[in-house]
C-alpha cells in the first residue's frame, strides 16, 4: 500500500514540478518589482532586489578578498581604517577603489592585478563597508518611492530630505497634501485615470444593454444584419480609427477632453458588449417576456425590470472587462488625452522613456496602477472568468 | 433566423430603433465611418491634400495612387537582392510581425494547453491558474516595466536584472537584451506570451473538463495509455475551442502595440506595425503612409472578421 502511494506520489511529481515552475515563472517578475519599489533609491538602482533576501551584501567577498590585509574589522591599517566612516565616507563608487588598485602602499602595490575583484564584487564590499561604518544607515526597506511617486517628485534623493533641504523643484510646496495634486503626479493620474475609467465602462453597459434587448425581443428589419455588423466589428483594429477621429475632435474642440475619450472607449467596447449581452438576455425564457407582455408590461418595463436584473451576471463580467480594458489602455489616452490630463499608463511611460534608470520611482508607479485592477480582478475573478468563456473577442 | 418570431415582437415601427439608436450611433461614428475615412485618406499624401502619386517624381519607384502602400511595405527593406530583401524584411516591422505571429501564437497557445491539462491533475489547480492568469489584470505598460527590470543591463558590471544575474551565477556573460537584434524581438514576444498565455489556460481549461469521463475511461480500459487518450479522444473534442483561441491570439498578436512601445519604442529593428502606424502618424506626421499601414493591418484581420460572422450564424442557426 504504501509503496503504491510513494509510486503514484513519484508518478505525479514531474506534474508538479511543471505547475510549480510554471507559477514561479509567472510571478517571480512581478514580485521583484514590488520589493523594488520598497527599496531605497540608493540600492533599488545599484543591487538586485534578491539581495534584500540574504545577509548582508559583500561580507563574504570582503572575507575572501580584503581582510587578509585590513582584519576582519578593516582596522589592522591604521591609515585605512575600513571601520571610519570619515574615511569610508570619501568612496561612493566602486570605480573609486578600482582606482587605487595600482597605488603602491608601504612599498606593495594595493592589489596584484591577477588577485583584483570583479566589478560586481567590488561593489557589494563597498556597499558592505559603508553600511559596517554606519556612512550608510537607510533602511533595507521604506515607504519613500510611493511618496515620490505620488507627488511625482523628480530629483536624486527623496520628497521628505528635498523638503527639508528645500532643494524641492519649483512644482513643489512641500506641504504633501497640497502637492498630491501636482500634475506630474501619479496621484493626480490616479484620479484621472479614475475619471477616464468611470463612465467609459458604465456608458457602453447601458447602451449595449438597451440595444441587446432590442436585438433579443424586438421585431425589426434589417435586425440580423445589423446584428453580424456588431459581430464583425469587435475585431477592428483601433489604429484603424484614431486618425478620422483626432480631425474630427480637433474640429469639435475635443482633443484632450475626458467627453472625447469617453465617447471613444464607449464605441470600441460597444460591439462585444452588445454580442455578449444579446447572448445572454436572448437565452431568457421566451415565457417570462410574453406573460409580461400579457400582463400589459411595457417593453421599458420589461427591459428595466426583467431583461436588466436578470442579466446582472453577464453585466458583472462586461463590467470587469470594460474596466479593466480602459484602466490599461495606453494608445486611447496617448492619442486623445495626451499630456493635458496624464493617466497612469501615460505617465509610466513618460518615466520609461526619460529615466529609464529611475527604478524605485518606475516600479513604485508601475504599482500604484496596478493595485485597482489587481483587487478588482481577485473580487470578481468568477464574472471576468465567465465573460471571456462566452466567446470573446476585444478590439 | 428561422424560428417563428413571438407575439411580442411583432411590435414593428418606431420603438426597437429607440433601443438600438444610441449604440447604433456611436458605433457608426467611431468605427464604421472612420474606417471608410481611414481607407480614403490612405490614398492622398502626407497631410491629405492631394493624391498619394502626384508627388512622384520621375525616375524613382513610384505605385502611383498605391504610393503611401509602396512605403508601408518597401520603404524598410533593402530590394539590392533577394538577399539583402529577405535580412532586411526579416528585421523590419512587418517581418518582426510575422515573428510576433509565429512565435507568439504557437508560444501562448501551447503552454496554455500544456498547462490547462498539467493544471487539471493537481490539487492546487485554482491556484495554479489564477496565478497564471493574473497578468490579464494588469497594463502593457506595467508588464514593459516589470519585464524590463526582468531585462536590465547593468554597464557597470553590476546587475539588477534578474536574468542578467542568473547567467552571471551560471558563469556567462551579461546581455544587452533589448538591444541585440534579432534576439530582442523575442524577449518582447516572452512578454507577450506571459501576458496571454493566462487567457488561453483558463479557456482551454473549460473545454478540457467538458470532455465526459466515461470517454476517457473507456480508452483507459481498452488500454490506452494516457497520451495516446489525449491525443485520440481530448484533442479532437476540444479542437473547435482550439481554433477559437487561435483565431483570437491571431487577432491580439497582429494589433501588438504596448509592449513595443514601451519596452523598446520600435528602436533596435523591433519595430511591429501597430507601432510603425503610430509613428508615421504622430511622429513623422505622415498621415497617408500611416493609415496605409492601419488598412494593411485592417485586411489582416478582415478574413478573422469572416470567421467570426460565420461562427455566430452557425450558432443563430443551432439554436
Amino acid at each position: 500500500m504504501n509503496m503504491e502511494r510513494l509510486r503514484n506520489w513519484l508518478g505525479q511529481l514531474p506534474t508538479h514540478v511543471i505547475v510549480i515552475g510554471f507559477m514561479l515563472i509567472w510571478l517571480v517578475p512581478t514580485l521583484g518589482l514590488l520589493v523594488t519599489s520598497f527599496r531605497p533609491v540608493q540600492d533599488a538602482n545599484v543591487s538586485g532586489w534578491w539581495t534584500v533576501l540574504g545577509s548582508v551584501p559583500g561580507e563574504e567577498v570582503y572575507v575572501a578578498n580584503c581582510a587578509s590585509c585590513h582584519g576582519a574589522n578593516g582596522d589592522a591599517i591604521a591609515a585605512a581604517d575600513l571601520g571610519d566612516p570619515d574615511f569610508i565616507s570619501a568612496y561612493r563608487r566602486s570605480i573609486q577603489i578600482s582606482a587605487t588598485f595600482d597605488n603602491v602602499y608601504a612599498g606593495q602595490i594595493h592589489i596584484p592585478e591577477t588577485q583584483r575583484p570583479s566589478d560586481q564584487d567590488l561593489a557589494d564590499i563597498l556597499s558592505f563597508l559603508r553600511r559596517k561604518s554606519g556612512v550608510e544607515t537607510r533602511p533595507t526597506l521604506t515607504i519613500n518611492n510611493y511618496i515620490d511617486a505620488l507627488v511625482g517628485y523628480r530629483g536624486t534623493t527623496d520628497y521628505e530630505t528635498s523638503c527639508l533641504e528645500g532643494t524641492q523643484s519649483p512644482d513643489l510646496t512641500c506641504d504633501f497634501v497640497s502637492d498630491l495634486s501636482n500634475p506630474r503626479g501619479m496621484a493626480q493620474a490616479f484620479i484621472n485615470t479614475v475619471i477616464v475609467t468611470l463612465p467609459a465602462t458604465l456608458l457602453p453597459l447601458v447602451f449595449g444593454a438597451l440595444a441587446a434587448y432590442a436585438f433579443s425581443w424586438l421585431h425589426f428589419r434589417g435586425r440580423l444584419w445589423i446584428f453580424a455588423l456588431m459581430v464583425g466589428l469587435q475585431i477592428v483594429p483601433l489604429q484603424m480609427t484614431l486618425v478620422p477621429i483626432s480631425r474630427l475632435y480637433q474640429q469639435l474642440g475635443l482633443s484632450g477632453s475626458f467627453l472625447g475619450v469617453w465617447l471613444f472607449h464607449t464605441g470600441f467596447g460597444l460591439p462585444y458588449a452588445i454580442y455578449l449581452m444579446r447572448n445572454f438576455i436572448g437565452a431568457l425564457p421566451r415565457d417570462l417576456f410574453e406573460s409580461a407582455y400579457l400582463d400589459g408590461a411595457s417593453h421599458w418595463t420589461a427591459f428595466y425590470r426583467l431583461a436588466l436584473p436578470l442579466s446582472m451576471p453577464a453585466l458583472a463580467s462586461l463590467a470587469i472587462f470594460q474596466f479593466l480594458w480602459v484602466w490599461n489602455d495606453l494608445l486611447v489616452a496617448l492619442v486623445f488625452l495626451t499630456g493635458r490630463h496624464p493617466v497612469l499608463t501615460y505617465q509610466i511611460n513618460n518615466l520609461v522613456q526619460s529615466m529609464g534608470g529611475g527604478w524605485h520611482l518606475l516600479t513604485a508607479s508601475a504599482f500604484l496602477s496596478m493595485i485597482l485592477p489587481l483587487i478588482v480582478f481577485f473580487a470578481f475573478q468568477r464574472y471576468f472568468v465567465r465573460g471571456l468563456l462566452a466567446g470573446s473577442v476585444k478590439g | 433566423m428561422s424560428t417563428p418570431v413571438p407575439n411580442i415582437m411583432k411590435q414593428g415601427g418606431l420603438v426597437p430603433w429607440l433601443y438600438i439608436l444610441p449604440a447604433l450611433l456611436i458605433v457608426l461614428i467611431f468605427i464604421v465611418y472612420p474606417m471608410f475615412n481611414t481607407v480614403y485618406l490612405s490614398f492622398r499624401d502626407a497631410d491629405s491634400t492631394a493624391w498619394a502619386g502626384e508627388a512622384c517624381i520621375e525616375g524613382r519607384p513610384c505605385w502611383g495612387i498605391f504610393e503611401n502602400y509602396r512605403r508601408a511595405l518597401t520603404d524598410e527593406v533593402d530590394t539590392t537582392d533577394s538577399s539583402t530583401l529577405w535580412s532586411s524584411f526579416w528585421i523590419s516591422s512587418l517581418g518582426n510581425n510575422l515573428k510576433w505571429l509565429l512565435v507568439m501564437v504557437a508560444g501562448s497557445v501551447g503552454f496554455g494547453l500544456t498547462l490547462a491539462v498539467l493544471a487539471d491533475r493537481v490539487s492546487y489547480e485554482s491556484v495554479a491558474k489564477s496565478v497564471i492568469f493574473l497578468p490579464m489584470a494588469i497594463s502593457f505598460v506595467g508588464a514593459g516595466v516589470i519585464w524590463r527590470f526582468v531585462y536590465a543591463f547593468g554597464s557597470e558590471g553590476s546587475q539588477i536584472g534578474l536574468l542578467n544575474a542568473v547567467i552571471r551565477s551560471f558563469g556567462g556573460e551579461p546581455v544587452s537584451f533589448l538591444t541585440r537584434i534579432p534576439l530582442n524581438t523575442f524577449m518582447l514576444i516572452i512578454v507577450g506570451i506571459w501576458m496571454w498565455a493566462g487567457f488561453c489556460t483558463v479557456i482551454l481549461s473549460a473545454a478540457i473538463k467538458s470532455v465526459p469521463g466515461e470517454l476517457l475511461e473507456a480508452s483507459r480500459l481498452d488500454g490506452a495509455s494516457e497520451w495516446k487518450s489525449f491525443w485520440n479522444i481530448t484533442i479532437p473534442i476540444i479542437l473547435p475551442t482550439i481554433t477559437v483561441v487561435v483565431t483570437t491570439m491571431v487577432i491580439n498578436t497582429l494589433k501588438i502595440f504596448d509592449i513595443v512601445f514601451v519596452m523598446t519604442g520600435g528602436n533596435f529593428s523591433t519595430d511591429v506595425a501597430a507601432n510603425r502606424m503610430y509613428t508615421e502618424m504622430y511622429i513623422n506626421q505622415n498621415t497617408g503612409v500611416g493609415t496605409a499601414v492601419a488598412t494593411i493591418l485592417v485586411m489582416a484581420v478582415i478574413p478573422f472578421m469572416y470567421l467570426n460572422i460565420k461562427r455566430f450564424r452557425e450558432q443563430e442557426a443551432a439554436r
